[in-house]
């Protein structure tokens, strides 16, 4: 049998985790309220953009802009992967990371390559390694609170290489924040705008329960804004914004997620831990117990010997 | 008085929501006055004013330093931008983002190779630890 001692360590050592495991589920709990309400508050600007692309989606467009366009053939797609600056989170990135993976390998089954921009440190670390995705450009320490200016050079990476012909599809992977304890992986498409409204379409009808409001596609009349300047001009800085905003929500969204993953994390690393010191405090007084029983069986055997 | 209904967001907070009689803001091209029922119309905001002048006649005045306008008949969205933006920053932004993957790809004793090298570490004197204490057992 383990002696007192050793025991009495583990004991303390267990302890000292607890200490670690319960302060960082106290600062998860109070970071997630801020962190949901910065994501209600950027929430407004994603409905009034969702809008106003419903709206251009529905025009009928004197110019074609790529975003608008699907093109027949898919030969390389984009991923935008938006993680977590740092572990302890549970299965949440993991959670996103096997999905995303999963998806790529059915992409490369058919012959298509992938490239990929990654948001947060932890996606970083679990992409580079893998030589078959191609990183064309990361984002990390973000911070609690995510500027809009941090995410722009990775999207217009994805944006130019959409452009210019080099990718045929781009989508938008982070973790959904439902509530606190239920937090969804998503791989959203993002472009080329028919796709991406499709999908809206198809998940409402299996009655996922969504706040995204469907891209009206259907054109009741031939109709066509007034533009200023030119009709590409502004059709290109509304759509580079309806991509950000996207992604700038996915940062947010998936911040509530992280904090809200980690909180719940560690309170049951918190309770194993209370588990394993009760158990070991068991041990540890039935050792005592013992070695007590012993020595006064000694002495007594002792004694009795004289 | 008719009315159009008009919103305001930033990214980061919904600046105005309510009806209007007039929206004035600085466009790409000059000044635009918006009246309910006017045509479809998309543009970029300057950075300036929007004013909103409800139907009381009170007149509410907000600062955008860039965005979105869009027109329909029956309402009016502003979309400002969170952040000073120009092309050429843009670009540096992109070029920033890119630098870092290759950073990423050739950098090999970042933060996670520490804190893995740690973990390993700490394995090891564990390992360590075990012999020696079982060495010891076997002296007695």
């Amino acid at each position: 049998m383990a002696s007192g001692r050793e025991i009495k360590t583990k004991i303390k050592s267990t302890q000292n985790m607890r200490k670690v495991t319960r302060a960082l589920e106290m600062v998860s709990a109070s970071k997630i309220r801020k962190a949901q309400d910065r994501m209600k508050a950027s929430r407004p600007y994603a409905h009034a953009m969702r809008n106003v692309i419903a709206h251009v989606a529905a025009a009928n467009t004197e110019v074609r802009h790529p975003f608008l366009v699907e093109r027949e053939q898919v030969k390389r797609v984009g991923y935008v992967i938006v993680a977590t600056d740092r572990g302890l989170c549970g299965g949440l990135n993991a959670n996103l990371f096997r999905k995303t993976l999963m998806e790529i390998k059915e992409w490369q089954a058919k012959g298509v390559e992938v490239d990929m921009v990654v948001i947060g440190q932890k996606a970083v670390q679990f992409f580079r390694r893998i030589a078959s995705i191609n990183l064309l450009g990361t984002a990390t320490h973000l911070g609690e609170r995510p500027r809009m200016e941090q995410l722009i050079g990775v999207i217009k990476v994805m944006l130019d290489a959409y452009t210019e012909g080099k990718l045929d599809r781009v989508i938008l992977g982070y973790n959904d924040f439902l509530n606190t304890m239920v937090q969804k992986p998503r791989l959203d498409a993002m472009l080329p705008l028919p796709v991406a409204a499709e999908e809206i379409v198809a998940r409402q009808e299996e009655g996922e329960g969504d706040t995204v409001q469907a891209i009206d596609v259907k054109r009741e009349h031939d109709w066509d804004y007034l533009y200023e300047p030119d009709a590409e001009a502004v059709l290109e800085h509304v759509l580079t914004r309806y991509v950000e905003s996207l992604v700038y929500q996915a940062t947010l969204e998936n911040l509530a997620s992280e904090h809200a993953a980690r909180m719940v994390a560690m309170k049951s690393a918190s309770d194993n831990a209370n588990k394993v010191i009760d158990e070991l405090t068991l041990v540890y007084n039935k050792a005592r117990q013992a070695a007590i029983t012993q020595e006064i069986s000694e002495i007594v055997g002792g004694a009795a010997a004289v | 008085m008719t009315t159009i209904r008009c919103d305001i967001v930033s990214a980061e907070a919904e600046i105005f929501h309510g009806e209007a009689t007039l929206v004035i803001a600085t466009g790409e091209q000059g000044e635009l006055g918006i009246a309910p029922r006017h045509a479809p119309l998309i543009t970029r905001l300057k950075a300036g004013h929007v004013e909103v002048i409800q139907e009381n006649g009170e007149r509410q005045s907000f600062y955008v330093s860039g965005g979105i306008l869009e027109v329909q008949p029956q309402v009016v969205t502003v979309l400002a931008d969170a952040a000073a933006r120009a092309d050429d920053l843009d670009e540096a932004a992109a070029q920033a983002a890119k630098e870092e993957a290759e950073k990423a790809l050739a950098d090999r004793t970042d933060a996670m190779e520490v804190a893995e090298a740690q973990a390993k570490l700490a394995e090891a004197m564990a390992q360590l630890q075990a012999l020696e204490r079982m060495r010891r057992n076997l002296k007695h």
